[in-house]
């Protein structure tokens, strides 16, 4: 009765994947939720809250980046936002967020995870406008175009690699961000192991583990392939992530 | 905040749970900052002897860094649950996994570092009859020394926020506190846990930077230090 043995039991195991009761259930008011006995509602369930977090920071950061890099302004307080993040204990924020007003759940998760996806999109965008060479810059206007037209047929197109890097860079960290859900009452895989730690099946943890694990390298390797193919072929090798 | 538990004020900051408790956090702080220093201790005498090898036999360098990087992709809630069967619940499980994270921007700085020393530097010393022991440990470390301080930095503040993860596994230094705040939905626990982690991070970063200054007397005039921060 070997840890890994139970591990590969629960992984065979058919009901494991689909549940008890399907994959999807109701909530007393009726809404639509993810089951949470089985494995692939949440997996769902944990696309969506990443994809949620990822689409909220990105609305902000993009055009927020993007209008400070055409500045050329304010890249020192892009500087303290990521240095600041990084400091930030995403379990605090969790439970700050389930213990106020937002309340438990995957809401307090999403805007939590949102949080933290926001300053790598936020410095690559910044980097990748303020990083266009001055003179071509200097050569479009030169040219007779507008600001907008410079910032968005010249700028924009050259800071693509960078913008990539940065969505790339944000997804990984959000989809490695929302199993920690589980510890505020949210869904994600993160159930898995939270439960198996409880109710000291270890072998179910470990299994998590390798879930969470797979499918965090698995959308990191497929972010680098979006990211190559965003890039165009001759900035490839420049393109690196700023944050 | 027009929130409140069950009609008892309910507020976020608080001097009365410090008086009443302070014993509890300070317990928890110290174990969260004995956790982190020797966490960095760890990963820095492990990635050293890793960054010199990469360096020697550049063949080593891919697999390497590329093992640091798969490691470092993997959650550490997903880490720990990988750990906790074999190591158990409590402190070497917390450690293995910080040891883990910092591992990658220890030895992708040191690597950087190393590489960037001048070549003429390395070939005067050698021309002088250095050994290479002790070309290393004179020569090329000194010049590496602000990447490797730029790596410790983040190295050293990611890890204090990592170490709340550890609750999953019971021993998550200040984590601890956060978490049991929100069981019994205690305003001033989680927020005064926050507020220590952050001002433990800060202190962290500046003794390593006060730190690195007294190392490196020939560059506190100059700017050098700031500008080799590498990608995080």
């Amino acid at each position: 009765m070997s840890t890994v043995s139970d591990a590969w039991d629960y992984l065979t195991t058919a009901e494991s994947w689909t549940g008890a009761n399907g994959i999807f259930g109701t909530n007393f008011d009726g809404s639509l939720r993810f089951q949470r006995d089985s494995i692939i509602a949440l997996t769902l369930e944990h696309l969506w809250m990443s994809f949620a977090a990822v689409t909220i920071a990105a609305a902000i950061a993009l055009p927020l980046g993007l209008w400070l890099g055409h500045l050329g302004r304010g890249g020192g307080v892009a500087t303290v936002i990521s240095n600041v993040s990084r400091a930030m204990p995403t379990l605090a924020l969790l439970t700050l967020f389930a213990a106020s007003a937002i309340g438990f759940g995957n809401r307090a998760v999403i805007i939590a995870a949102a949080i933290f996806a926001f300053p790598p999109i936020l410095t690559n965008a910044y980097t990748g406008m303020s990083g266009v060479d001055r003179d071509v810059r200097e050569a479009a206007f030169g040219q007779g175009m507008t600001r907008w037209q410079v910032a968005l047929r010249v700028e924009l197109p050259l800071a693509v690699p960078l913008l990539a890097a940065g969505m790339r860079t944000s997804t990984t960290q959000t989809v490695a961000t929302v199993p920690l859900a589980a510890l505020v009452a949210g869904g994600g895989l993160g159930v898995i192991i939270n439960t198996g730690l409880a109710t000291q099946r270890y072998g179910q943890v470990l299994a998590g583990g390798l879930l969470v694990a797979a499918l965090c390298l698995g959308i990191d390797a497929l972010m680098a392939r979006l990211e190559r193919r965003a890039t165009p072929a001759p900035l490839r090798n420049r393109a690196t992530a700023a944050a | 905040m027009t929130l409140y538990g069950r009609g008892v004020d309910n507020p976020w900051l608080s001097l009365d749970y410090l008086r009443r408790s302070g014993d509890e956090v300070w317990e928890h702080l110290v174990i969260h900052a004995s956790l982190t220093v020797q966490a960095l201790a760890i990963a820095i005498a492990v990635a050293f002897p890793l960054a010199v090898l990469a360096r020697r036999v550049p063949r080593l360098a891919g697999p390497i860094l590329g093992t640091a990087g798969v490691l470092y992709t993997v959650p550490s809630l997903a880490l720990f649950a990988l750990l906790a069967p074999y190591t158990g619940i409590g402190r070497t499980t917390v450690l293995i996994g910080l040891v883990i994270y910092a591992l990658l921007v220890l030895v992708r700085n040191m690597i950087v570092g190393l590489e960037g020393v001048d070549p003429d530097v390395v070939d005067a010393a050698r021309g002088q009859g250095y050994s290479r022991t002790r070309l290393l440990l004179t020569v090329e470390l000194p010049n590496a020394l602000p990447s490797i301080v730029a790596g410790l930095r983040i190295a050293a503040v990611t890890t204090v926020a990592l170490v709340t993860v550890g609750v999953v596994v019971g021993y998550g230094g200040l984590g601890q506190l956060m978490f049991r705040g929100l069981q019994s939905n205690y305003h001033a626990q989680i927020m005064t846990a926050t507020l220590l982690c952050l001002a433990l991070a800060l202190v962290m970063d500046l003794a390593i930077v006060l730190l690195a200054r007294w190392a490196m007397p020939w560059a506190r005039s100059g700017r050098r230090a700031r500008g080799r921060r590498a990608a995080a």
